[in-house]
Parts: structure tokens; C-alpha cells; sequence
């Protein structure tokens, strides 16, 4: 069990942590990587690099243990079965696999699709494409004032023709937790599926998707302390061998005729070619360093920062706080008068790092009519100690800019 | 208080410019070349209108949303070139891309308050509010010389 006081000992696993004095505050974009998760990245690229699945030599052999090693890993995480868990190139990829795969085979034309505009692009728009090709309609959960998903708003919305709910579980702008355990309950009840959108919820704290009971739920390794290019796709079994593939190629098929061809079973008809065996490993590490910190210190280091950052963000004249109720370590704020990338550059100055934009979520943006706003996303690794550099590079840029006025 | 490197972005001309934006709205009118530019990344979003009798520009509006560095610089850009040359306006074009860039440019060479953005070149992360102006005059300029690119969207 690591204790809070070891806090020290964690930021050491981490180079930039150790050795500079950058405030990292991106997290929710990426999070950075622990030596043990590059450590096992090299080890498979230097003492291995060969191809799995293929090989009979004894390296081949190894590399492809390692691989299906990190699916049993994800699958341990996520309290799934080994074979639910496909691996794709991020949250992204796995997102618009359940669009493409089950969305194009299953959804038809007056069909119903349910998401928000609270989503990330990438969980909303593979569902619009699906939509207009097929004729369904593409149905958007009113948020409340709050910009929250609400069980009564999604009631709302919810009908006999709903065929797929899209919804994320954790907002990347907000910061708010779906109730998405009730959500995925008032599905079934009409018979449709959940496409969960768990790149900001599965890094921060404990996700059982069988208690859960999600269809599906995508996530990417780089946002939590992985490498970029990997993410995974969580299906019911049943779901993801009635699905398609999308790609075609090497590595998923059974036989091959000329004018036909089977495939294997999940999840490798949906792995064509040769895999991101360095990102399992990757991940497979991530995950590792993931449960010897434990979610029970993951969680209440966040949520006392949150708590920390809230109380003086909210005492800063001429701050705008968009999400005083953030669920998470995520904050979206804006400096009056002053555009978010302008507070960029100057907490750049003070080496803190931030994210200034729209964050993927342009429907979200004009709710909150903004063009752009800034986010500071917080991690297990992260102080008090940043959220007082961060106050400090707030007061110095209003300061700065009043200088303008 | 020192504020850093901050000092040679933000300088007070610029922050007048971003505040005060000058030839800002547009026109109506046929008479005029008209680009429309966007930086979906950081949702500057950019129009600029530019008047051009025998090779001469004579008038130039613009109009738009973002930060201060890319408002500004449309302010900017429109004072500059405005009474110049189709020629002149591209040797300045070049030469203040070379300089937000940290490159080699002509410290000599005309281009009114455009030269306080020498301080870019220190924040890369800013080129492109520096410049999406500027590049849509150059797109105005190449349909006005015929070598239209037809690609107004960034
Ligand atoms: C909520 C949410 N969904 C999906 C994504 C997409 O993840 P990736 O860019 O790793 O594919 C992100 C990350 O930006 C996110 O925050």
C-alpha cells in the first residue's frame, strides 16, 4: 500500500518530475511515463524486437508471451475475460471500431443513436458518420445547467427505437462522472447497446465493466502511463464475434480461398497485422505501476488536489470557473479578457504546463459559449505544491495582461 | 515583477493593435478579394479584404476572432500593406516570415509596426497566430497574380 507520504518516492520513477520543475497539468491530454513502463518498453525493443504470433524460435516465442501477458493484464484491470480485450491503436481507434464494425452492421435507416454534446469528438463523431449513412438519427442527451448528464435528462430521450447509446464516462472538459451504471440499466431495458468512452475515467479509478455491465468501453495507454499508440477495446464477447472485421489482412484469418476467406475469433479478426506488440507491453507495465500505487491512492491524491485547487481558484477575481463541481482532476477556467492560448504562453513562462483550445469538444464549447478554455487536469504524481505554481502563473499572467488594460 | 520572455511577445504596440484593431469589419462589395482563414486547433478564425488597383493596394479590411497575437497581426498586416505595391507587400510578407521564424530577415527594410513581432521567434508555439493573416494575404496576392490556389480553408 503506498501511503501519501510517499509521494516523493512516486515523482522519483519520473524523469521530468526528478529532474525539473516543470508543473505538469496536461495530464488529461497524456500523462507521463514511469522508467518501469520504458523500462519494459526497451526490453522488448532491444532484447526482443521480432514479431509475434509467427516465430517458433525461442524469441519469437517470448515476445508473444509478453503480448498475450498484457491482454491478460488489461483484462485483470478491467475485470473482463482475455478474449473481450482487443487491443487498437488508441481510444480513438477503439471507439470508431465499435462504430464501424457494429454501428455499419447493425444500425438502420430510423434507428436511434443517443450521445451528448458533453462527448470528445472522437466518441461522437464515428456515431454521426454511422448516422448518415444509415438514416438514423443521431439524438443528443439535453445537458443541465450544470452541463452534467443527468439519468432524468437521459430518460428523456431514451425510446423503443434507441439502438446504441454513446456516452462518455468521464468528461475531458468538465470533469464529470456519467452515471452510467443507471444509463447502461435504462438501455438494456429497450434493448440497446453502450459504447462507454473510459479514456478519462479508466485512468483515474477503479472500472469494473461487468459490475458496470457496459457493451463496450475504449481507452488509450498514453493517459495512463503508457505509451501513445495503444488503447483498448473492451467488448461482450457475444458482441465482438457477431461484429465484422473492418480491416483485412494478415494474422486474422483462418483460411483463405480465392474467392473467400474465415476469420479468427476475437479479439484477433479485429488485430490485422502485425500488432503494437511494444504498446502491449507498454500498457501491460502501465497497468503494473498502475495497481502497486493503487486506485486508493490515486483517487484521494486527486481528490484532495481537486478540493486544494478549487477553494483558491475560486477565490481568484475575474476567474471564470466552468466546472466548480468537477467530479475529477480536471479544471476548465478562463482568465476574463484574456484568450486561453494568450494564458498559455505566459504560464509557459512559469513552466507550467496547461492545455488551451476547444479540447476536442467544439459542441461543448459553444454550450459553454466559449471559443477555447483552459484545462488543468491534475494525476496521482501531481502536488500541492503545482496547484500553488499554478495560482502563482494565474495571478502573475492577470497581472500581466491588467498591464494592457 | 519580472514577467520574462513574456515582455518581448506581448509588447504594447501589439496589445494597442489587439485592443484597438484598426480597418476591423468587413465591406460590402464585389471589388474586393476576400479570404477566409481558420486555425481549427485554436479556433482562430480569420476574413481579410483586400482592394487592388493596378497592382496597388488600396484598401484592406479584416475581421475575425482568436487571441491577441492573431488579432493584432491582422491589424497589423492591413496598416502595413495598405498603399503598397502587390510587390512590396510580398517582400514584406517574406521578410516578416522570416523574422517571426528566427531567421535571417532585413532589420533595414520597411514594415511599419510589423517588426515588434521579432519576439515570436522565441515562442514557436505562437507562429501560427503570428502569421495566418499574413498567409491569407498571400493567398489574395497569388489569386490577384493568377497562381490561385483555391485552397481558402487552413
Ligand atoms: C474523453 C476522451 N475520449 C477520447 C479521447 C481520444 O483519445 P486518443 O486521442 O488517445 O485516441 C480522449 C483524449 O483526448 C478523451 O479525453
Amino acid at each position: 500500500m503506498i501511503k501519501i507520504s510517499d509521494i516523493n518516492k512516486i515523482r522519483e520513477d519520473f524523469y521530468l518530475l526528478k529532474n525539473s520543475d516543470l508543473t505538469y497539468l496536461d495530464n488529461a491530454a497524456s500523462s507521463l511515463k514511469p522508467q518501469q513502463v520504458i523500462d519494459a518498453l526497451n526490453y522488448y525493443n532491444e532484447k526482443l524486437g521480432v514479431n509475434v504470433h509467427r516465430g517458433v524460435y525461442k524469441l519469437s516465442y517470448e515476445a508473444t508471451d509478453l503480448y498475450e501477458k498484457a491482454r491478460q493484464k488489461v483484462a485483470d484491470f478491467i475485470h473482463c475475460k482475455f478474449k473481450e480485450v482487443v487491443f487498437t491503436r488508441g481510444a480513438s481507434s477503439a471507439l470508431n471500431l465499435v462504430a464501424s464494425s457494429y454501428g455499419m452492421k447493425y444500425i438502420n435507416e430510423g434507428d436511434e443513436i443517443i450521445t451528448s454534446e458533453l462527448e470528445h469528438h472522437s466518441s461522437m463523431l464515428p456515431w454521426q458518420h454511422v448516422a448518415k449513412v444509415k438514416k438514423a438519427k443521431l439524438i443528443y442527451v439535453p445537458l443541465d445547467a450544470e452541463h452534467r448528464i443527468t439519468i432524468e435528462n437521459f430518460k428523456k430521450v431514451l425510446t423503443h427505437k434507441t439502438k446504441v447509446v454513446a456516452l462518455t464516462h468521464a468528461s475531458n472538459v468538465m470533469g464529470y462522472i456519467t452515471p452510467i451504471k443507471e444509463i447502461i440499466k435504462l438501455a438494456h431495458e429497450v434493448g440497446a447497446v453502450v459504447s462507454v468512452d473510459g479514456a478519462q475515467s479508466v485512468p483515474h479509478m477503479k472500472v469494473d465493466v461487468k459490475e458496470l455491465d457496459c457493451d463496450f468501453i475504449s481507452f488509450s495507454g498514453h493517459k495512463m502511463c503508457g505509451p501513445t499508440g495503444i488503447g483498448v477495446l473492451y467488448g461482450k464477447y457475444k458482441l465482438l464475434q457477431s461484429m465484422d472485421p473492418v480491416e483485412f489482412g494478415g494474422d486474422m484469418i483462418d483460411y483463405v480461398y480465392l474467392q473467400d476467406v474465415t476469420f479468427k475469433d476475437a479479439p484477433y479478426k479485429f488485430e490485422t497485422g502485425t500488432p503494437i506488440i511494444a504498446g502491449a507491453i507498454g500498457i501491460g507495465a502501465a497497468i503494473d505501476y498502475l495497481n502497486e500505487i493503487g486506485f486508493d491512492f490515486i483517487e484521494s491524491q486527486e481528490s484532495k488536489l481537486r478540493i486544494y485547487a478549487l477553494t483558491q481558484l475560486k477565490n481568484i477575481e475575474g476567474l471564470q470557473l466552468f466546472n466548480p463541481n468537477t467530479d475529477t482532476g480536471i479544471i476548465s477556467f478562463n482568465i476574463e479578457g484574456v484568450h486561453p492560448h494568450d494564458v498559455a504562453s505566459a504560464f509557459d513562462q512559469e513552466n507550467v504546463a496547461i492545455r488551451a483550445g476547444h479540447h476536442c469538444a467544439q459542441p461543448l464549447m459553444n454550450c459553454l459559449k466559449q471559443v477555447a478554455t483552459v484545462r488543468a487536469s491534475f494525476y496521482f504524481y501531481n502536488t500541492e505544491k503545482d496547484i500553488d505554481n499554478l495560482v502563482e502563473a494565474i495571478k502573475k499572467a492577470k497581472e500581466f495582461f491588467d498591464l494592457f488594460k | 515583477m519580472s514577467y520574462g520572455n513574456l515582455e518581448t511577445l506581448y509588447r504594447q504596440v501589439i496589445m494597442d493593435h489587439y485592443k484597438n484593431p484598426r480597418n476591423k469589419g468587413l465591406k460590402d462589395g464585389d471589388d474586393f478579394y476576400k479570404i477566409h482563414l481558420k486555425n481549427p486547433t485554436c479556433g482562430d478564425d480569420i476574413t481579410i479584404q483586400v482592394k487592388i488597383d493596378n497592382g496597388m493596394i488600396t484598401d484592406v479590411y479584416q475581421d475575425g476572432t482568436g487571441c491577441s497575437i492573431s488579432m493584432s497581426a491582422a491589424s497589423v498586416m492591413s496598416e502595413t500593406i495598405k498603399g503598397k505595391t502587390v510587390e512590396e507587400a510580398f517582400k514584406i510578407l517574406d521578410n516578416y516570415l522570416n523574422m517571426v521564424k528566427g531567421e535571417k530577415f532585413d532589420a533595414e527594410l520597411e514594415m511599419g509596426d510589423a517588426i515588434v513581432y521579432q519576439g515570436v521567434a522565441q515562442f514557436p508555439a505562437r507562429f501560427k497566430c503570428a502569421t495566418i493573416a499574413w498567409k491569407a494575404l498571400a493567398q489574395v496576392m497569388d489569386e490577384h497574380n493568377g497562381n490561385c490556389t483555391c485552397d481558402h480553408e487552413e
